[in-house]
C-alpha cells in the first residue's frame, strides 16, 4: 500500500454509489408504506421477488416482454391491494410492532408462494442492457449501473410530481403529516392506503427487475430488504430522499470499507458492515438524516 | 445546599409523623419504617420556595408554547395552574418534569437549579407527577402499580430479589406497607389485585395519584387529574388533594379546567394565555382579574371549549 | 396486547390450585415420558422442542416483557453454542454445567453490547439494530477459525454430556438433560419476573417515560433485560448444539432462526410463560403434520421442496391469523376455550 491510488479509490467510490442507487430503489418502497401507514413494511423484499419470478417465468414461457410486463404491474397492483385489504385493514390502530409482525409474517407467505408457484431454480432475466464497462472521465462505469440510476432517479421524479401535483399525492402528502386530521377533513384513509400499497408493488416490480437482472432471479433476491434496512435507518424512515441520500452513502462507504478495510479482517464485512455505519449515526441522530424529529408528548 | 435538600426532602416525614395519629386513616404504613426519616437540623433558614422558575421559555418548531415565564410557588402550596387549550400547561409541567427542555430559563427545586431537570432522578428530587392522559403500567395489578414507585428507594438487585436475601426482604416488606397505607387513603383497597385497565377512568386517575404519592413527593404535579370525571369524582379527587397537602404538607401544583373546583381547592391561581402568563393571584383576585375574564374566563362557561383535550 | 394474558392468568379461570399444572407436567415429564421406547420422540421432538422453548421464554423476557423487539436472537443462541465448546475444550476439568453457565453469561455480556443502542433508539429502529447482531455474530464465528477450533467448514462436536460422572448422552439421556436445565431456568424466571425487578421490566415496556419518571432506572432495566434474555438464549443455544443436534454450524443460527423464535412467542402468546412453551411445540410439531398430511393428500408431488414452501406459506398464514385474531396467542386461546366448556357444562367439575 505505497502510494494512494487515487484513480482506483474513484473508481470504487462511483461504483458503490451506483450500487447504493439500487439500495435506494428497495428502500423508497419502504418509505411511501411507513409515511403513510406507520407500517414498516418487511414483505417488501418479497414482492420484489414475487414480482421479478412472476416477470422472468411468463418471459420464459414465450410471453412477448411488453405483455409479461403489463401482466406482471397487473398483477402486483393487485397484489398490494390484497395485502391492504387483507392483512393491513383488520390490524388498523394497532400497534406499529404488530404491524411489522403481521409485515414478516406476509413476507414468509409471499416468498412461499412465489416459490410455490413458479419454482425454487435461478432464472438469468436480461433486460436487453448489456453490461460493457464505458469510461467517464478515466473512470470505468457499468452501463447497467448507470442505466439502473436513471430508472432510480426517473422513479424519484415521478413519485415527486405525484405527490406534488395530483389531488391524490396532496391527499397523501396529509395524510403523512396528520392522520386524525386527514381523517377529520374527510379523505378516505383506506383508498389512500391501498393506492400506496399498490404504487410499493410498482415499486417492487421495478426494484425486482433490476436487482433480478443484477444477480438472477432467485430466493436470494427477498434477502435485498436487508440491504434496504440500513438505508432506511440511516435515512430515516419517512423520507424519500433520506433513502436516496442514505443508499449512496451506505453504498459508498460499504465498498470503500470491502476494498481498505476488509483485507484486514479477512473479508466479507458487507454482510454487517452497513448496519455499522447505521447505528453509529442513529446514537448520534436517533431519527436518522432526514426523519423527523418527535418530542415525545406527555 | 445538600443540607437544605436533605432538610426538603424529610420534611414531609415529621409532617406525616406528627399528622399520623391524627389521621387514621395513614398512620398504620408511615409509621412503619421511618429509616428515611433523618431530622432536619432545628432552626435552618427559611426554606426557599418548592418551585421556582426563571423567564422559561420553550417553542416547538414555529409554536411557542411558553414564554418567559416566571413562577414561585412557596412550599405547602396549592397552586392551579389554569387556561385555554394549547396554553402551554402541561408543557410547563413538562418542563418542570424534565420531560422538555426549555429554550431559556432555568427551574428550581428548593435549593437547585436546572437547565433542565433529570427526569431520571425526578423521583430522587421529591418530584412526582400525573400525566394528562393516563400512563398507567397496564400490565400490572392497582397494587403493583403503585408500589413500583418504591423503586428509587430500593437498593437490592435482581439477584438477592431472586434469592430473597434479607435487603431484599426488608425493602419489600417496606414498600409493600407503604402501598397498603396509600391505598387505604385512597379507598382503592376493593380494587387492589385488579387490573388498572379494568377500572374505570376515574379510578384510574386515583391510581395514578396513588402511585405518585407513595415516593412521598414534597412537590407533586398532577396534570388534569380530574379531566373526564363526574361531578361527584370531581370533588372526591379535589378532597384527597387538599388531604394530601394538608397531611404531608405536600406542595401540589395542578392543572385543572373545572373554574368551580379551581376556586374551591386551590391557594393561588396561575393563569396562561399562548404560553405567557397573563395573571398570577389568589381566586378571588383572579376571579375579578380584567385581563383574565378577557382572556379567558369570559368564555369560561362554555365548558367543552376546554374539556376537549382529554 | 399482553393484558388478556395477564389476567388471565391472574384471575385463574382453573379450578385446580396454582401448583396443579407445573407439577403435573413435572411428573409427567420425568416420571413418565423417560419410559417411552423408540428414540424418535425424543431425537426429532422433545430434545429441540425444549431448547427451542428455552430460547422463546429468552426472547418473550425482552420482546413480551419490556417490549424491546429483538430480531437477533439466533445470534445469541450461536454465542451460547460456540461459547459453551470453547468454554468446555479449553479449560480442562471444567465441569460441564458451569461450561453452560459461563457460555450463557459470555451470550449475556454479547446482548449488553447490542443491547446498548436500546437506550437511544426505539421500536423500528431498535428492531434494525438488533439485525447488526445477527449479521455480525454470524460473520465473526465464520471468520475466526478459533471459534470452531479451527474445523474448516466451521462446524463443532458437542462434548460427551456427563455430569458427576453419570452419562446422558443416550437420547433419553439428553431429554433429561435439557428437560432439567429448561426446568430450573423456567422456574427462575418465573420468579423474577415476580420481583420487582419483573415488574420494573413490564412498566418500561407499558409506559416507558412514566416509569422513567417515577424512579425506575431505565438504562439499567433495558439492559438487564438485554443480559438476562441473551443469557438464557445463549443457554437454549448451548442445548440446541449438545442435547439436540450434536454438530452444528454457525449457519444454523441465521436469520430464519431468529424469525422462528419470534414467530414462537407471537403464536403461544407473548409476556407470557407457558406462551414460549406452546409456541415452540407448535412450531416443532407443525412440520411433521404438514409433511405426513401432505404426503398423505398429494403423494409423490408434496417432496421436500414442496413441503419447505407449503411450510411458510402456513406459518405466515398463522403469524397473520394469530396477530388479528388472537394477538394474545395461543395461551388466550386456550383460556378461552377452557372458560367455554366450563360455562358450557356448569357442574363443579374438578380437574
Ligand atoms: N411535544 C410537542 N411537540 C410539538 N408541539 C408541542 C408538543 N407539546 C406541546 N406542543 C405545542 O405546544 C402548545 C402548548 O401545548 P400544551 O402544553 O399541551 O397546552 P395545554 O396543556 O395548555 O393544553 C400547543 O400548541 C402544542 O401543540
Ligand atoms: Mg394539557
Amino acid at each position: 500500500m505505497n502510494g494512494f491510488d487515487s484513480q482506483f479509490f474513484l473508481e470504487v467510490l462511483v461504483g458503490g454509489l451506483l450500487s447504493g442507487v439500487m439500495y435506494s430503489l428497495v428502500a423508497i418502497g419502504f418509505v411511501l408504506i411507513y409515511k403513510t401507514s406507520g407500517v414498516l413494511n418487511f414483505a417488501q423484499g418479497s414482492m420484489l421477488l414475487f414480482a421479478a419470478l412472476t416477470f422472468v417465468s411468463l418471459v420464459e414461457r414465450g410471453v412477448p416482454f411488453s405483455v409479461a410486463l403489463l401482466v406482471t404491474l397487473a398483477v402486483m397492483i393487485v397484489l398490494g391491494l390484497a395485502i391492504e385489504r387483507t392483512v393491513l385493514r383488520p390490524l388498523v390502530n394497532k400497534p406499529p410492532i404488530t404491524l411489522f409482525m403481521a409485515t414478516l409474517g406476509l413476507s414468509y407467505m409471499i416468498e412461499g408462494a412465489a416459490q410455490l408457484l413458479w419454482g425454487t431454480q435461478v432464472h438469468a432475466l436480461d433486460l436487453g442492457i448489456d453490461d460493457t464497462p464505458i469510461t467517464v472521465g478515466g473512470v470505468f462505469i457499468s452501463k447497467f449501473d448507470l442505466f439502473a440510476a436513471g430508472i432510480a432517479a426517473t422513479m424519484v421524479a415521478l413519485l415527486t410530481a405525484f405527490f406534488r401535483y395530483t389531488r391524490i399525492g396532496l391527499a397523501f402528502r396529509a395524510v403523512a403529516d396528520d392522520q386524525f386530521a386527514a381523517f377529520a377533513i374527510g379523505l378516505r384513509l383506506p383508498r389512500i392506503w391501498a393506492t400506496v400499497w399498490a404504487a410499493a408493488g410498482v415499486v417492487a416490480l421495478v426494484a425486482g427487475l433490476l436487482w433480478g437482472a443484477r444477480l438472477g432471479v432467485q430466493f436470494s433476491l427477498s434477502l435485498v430488504v436487508l440491504k434496504a434496512l440500513p438505508v432506511l435507518v440511516l435515512g430515516g424512515f419517512d423520507s424519500i430522499l433520506g433513502a436516496i441520500v442514505g443508499g449512496l452513502l451506505i453504498g459508498a462507504s460499504e465498498k470503500l470499507a470491502e476494498v481498505y478495510l476488509g483485507p484486514y479482517v479477512g473479508g466479507g464485512i458487507e454482510s454487517w458492515f452497513a448496519y455499522v455505519i447505521a447505528l453509529a449515526f442513529l446514537l448520534v441522530r436517533p431519527a436518522g438524516l432526514f426523519g423527523q424529529k418527535l418530542v415525545e408528548r406527555a | 445546599m445538600s443540607e437544605l435538600l436533605h432538610h426538603s426532602i424529610t420534611a414531609p416525614d415529621e409532617a406525616i409523623a406528627s399528622s399520623s395519629a391524627a389521621a387514621a386513616t395513614t398512620g398504620a404504613g408511615y409509621t412503619v419504617n421511618e429509616t428515611e426519616a433523618v431530622r432536619p437540623p432545628r432552626g435552618a433558614p427559611a426554606a426557599s420556595p418548592a418551585l421556582k422558575l426563571e423567564a422559561v421559555t420553550l417553542a416547538f418548531g414555529g409554536v411557542t408554547a411558553i414564554a418567559e415565564v416566571d413562577l414561585v410557588v412557596p412550599s405547602g402550596e396549592i397552586r392551579a395552574i389554569i387556561g385555554p387549550n394549547g396554553a402551554g400547561k402541561s408543557s410547563l409541567i413538562n418542563i418542570i418534569s424534565g420531560i422538555y427542555r426549555p429554550d431559556r430559563g432555568r427551574v428550581w427545586l428548593g435549593a437547585r437549579s436546572f437547565k433542565r431537570v433529570p427526569t431520571q432522578q425526578l423521583a430522587q428530587l421529591g418530584v412526582a407527577r400525573t400525566f394528562q392522559n393516563l400512563a398507567l403500567f397496564k400490565g400490572l395489578s392497582v397494587f403493583d402499580n403503585i408500589v413500583i414507585a418504591r423503586a428509587p428507594a430500593r437498593r437490592a438487585g435482581f439477584v438477592e430479589q431472586l434469592i430473597g436475601l434479607a435487603r431484599a426482604r426488608r425493602e419489600q416488606a417496606d414498600a409493600h406497607a407503604r402501598t397498603a397505607a396509600i391505598i387505604e387513603f385512597l379507598h382503592l383497597g376493593a380494587h387492589r389485585e385488579k387490573l388498572v385497565n379494568t377500572l374505570s377512568y376515574g379510578l384510574q386517575k386515583r391510581v395514578e395519584l396513588a402511585r405518585a404519592l407513595v415516593a412521598r413527593p414534597q412537590l407533586l404535579l398532577l396534570d388534569e387529574p380530574m379531566a373526564g370525571m363526574t361531578a361527584g369524582e370531581k370533588q372526591e379527587m379535589a378532597g384527597y388533594i387538599r388531604a394530601v397537602r394538608d397531611e404531608f404538607g405536600t406542595t401540589v401544583v395542578l392543572i385543572e379546567h373545572d373554574i368551580g373546583v379551581v376556586m374551591g381547592l386551590s391557594d393561588k391561581i396561575t393563569v396562561l394565555d399562548y404560553g405567557r402568563k397573563i395573571a398570577d393571584g389568589t381566586p378571588a383576585e383572579i376571579r375579578v382579574n380584567p385581563v383574565v375574564i378577557d382572556a379567558y374566563l369570559g368564555v369560561a362557561h362554555d365548558d367543552e371549549v376546554f374539556n376537549d383535550n382529554i | 396486547m399482553t393484558t388478556a394474558t395477564l389476567s388471565a392468568s391472574t384471575s385463574r379461570p382453573i379450578s385446580a390450585p396454582a401448583w396443579f399444572w407445573p407439577v403435573a407436567v413435572l411428573v409427567v415429564a420425568y416420571g413418565v415420558v423417560p419410559f417411552v421406547h423408540g428414540t424418535y420422540l425424543f431425537e426429532a421432538i422433545l430434545t429441540p422442542f425444549l431448547a427451542l422453548s428455552l430460547a422463546a421464554l429468552g426472547l418473550n423476557l425482552l420482546t413480551g416483557y419490556t417490549g424491546q423487539l429483538s430480531l437477533g436472537s439466533a445470534a445469541f443462541m450461536a454465542v451460547g453454542a460456540f461459547a459453551a465448546y470453547n468454554f468446555n475444550l479449553r479449560i480442562h476439568g471444567l465441569p460441564l454445567v458451569v461450561s453452560i453457565f459461563l457460555a450463557g453469561v459470555s451470550s449475556a455480556v454479547v446482548g449488553i453490547v447490542f443491547g446498548l443502542p436500546s437506550l437511544r433508539l426505539r421500536g423500528f429502529y431498535l428492531a434494525v439494530s438488533t439485525l447488526a447482531a445477527q449479521f455480525f455474530v454470524q460473520w465473526t464465528l465464520n471468520k475466526f477459525g478459533w471459534f470452531s477450533n479451527n474445523n474448516p467448514s466451521g462446524v463443532i462436536d458437542a462434548p460427551s454430556l456427563t455430569v458427576l460422572g453419570i452419562s446422558f448422552d443416550k437420547p433419553v439421556g439428553r431429554y433429561l438433560f435439557a428437560l432439567t436445565i429448561v426446568v430450573v431456568l423456567t422456574a427462575l424466571t418465573r420468579r423474577l419476573l415476580k420481583t420487582q425487578t419483573g415488574h420494573n421490566f413490564i412498566a418500561v415496556r407499558d409506559h416507558e417515560l412514566a416509569a422513567k419518571v417515577i424512579g425506575v432506572s431505565v438504562l439499567r432495566t433495558k439492559l438487564l433485560a438485554f443480559a438476562l434474555s441473551s443469557f438464557i438464549i445463549g443457554v437454549a443455544g448451548a442445548l440446541w448444539a449438545f442435547a439436540y443436534l450434536r454438530t452444528v454450524e454457525p449457519a444454523g443460527f441465521n436469520l430464519d432462526r431468529s424469525f422462528q423464535i419470534l414467530f414462537m412467542i407471537i403464536i403461544g402468546g407473548l409476556a407470557s410463560i407457558r406462551g414460549a412453551f406452546f409456541g415452540a411445540a407448535l412450531i416443532v410439531v407443525f412440520p411433521l403434520i404438514l409433511s405426513r398430511l401432505g404426503g398423505f393428500f398429494f403423494g409423490g408431488v408434496f417432496d421436500s421442496g414442496v413441503l419447505d414452501m407449503s411450510q411458510r406459506i402456513v406459518l405466515g398464514a398463522l403469524i397473520i391469523f394469530f396477530l388479528i385474531v388472537e394477538p394474545n396467542g395461543l395461551v388466550a386461546l386456550g383460556d378461552r376455550l377452557r372458560k367455554r366448556l366450563q360455562s358450557s357444562q356448569p357442574s363443579k367439575t374438578t380437574v
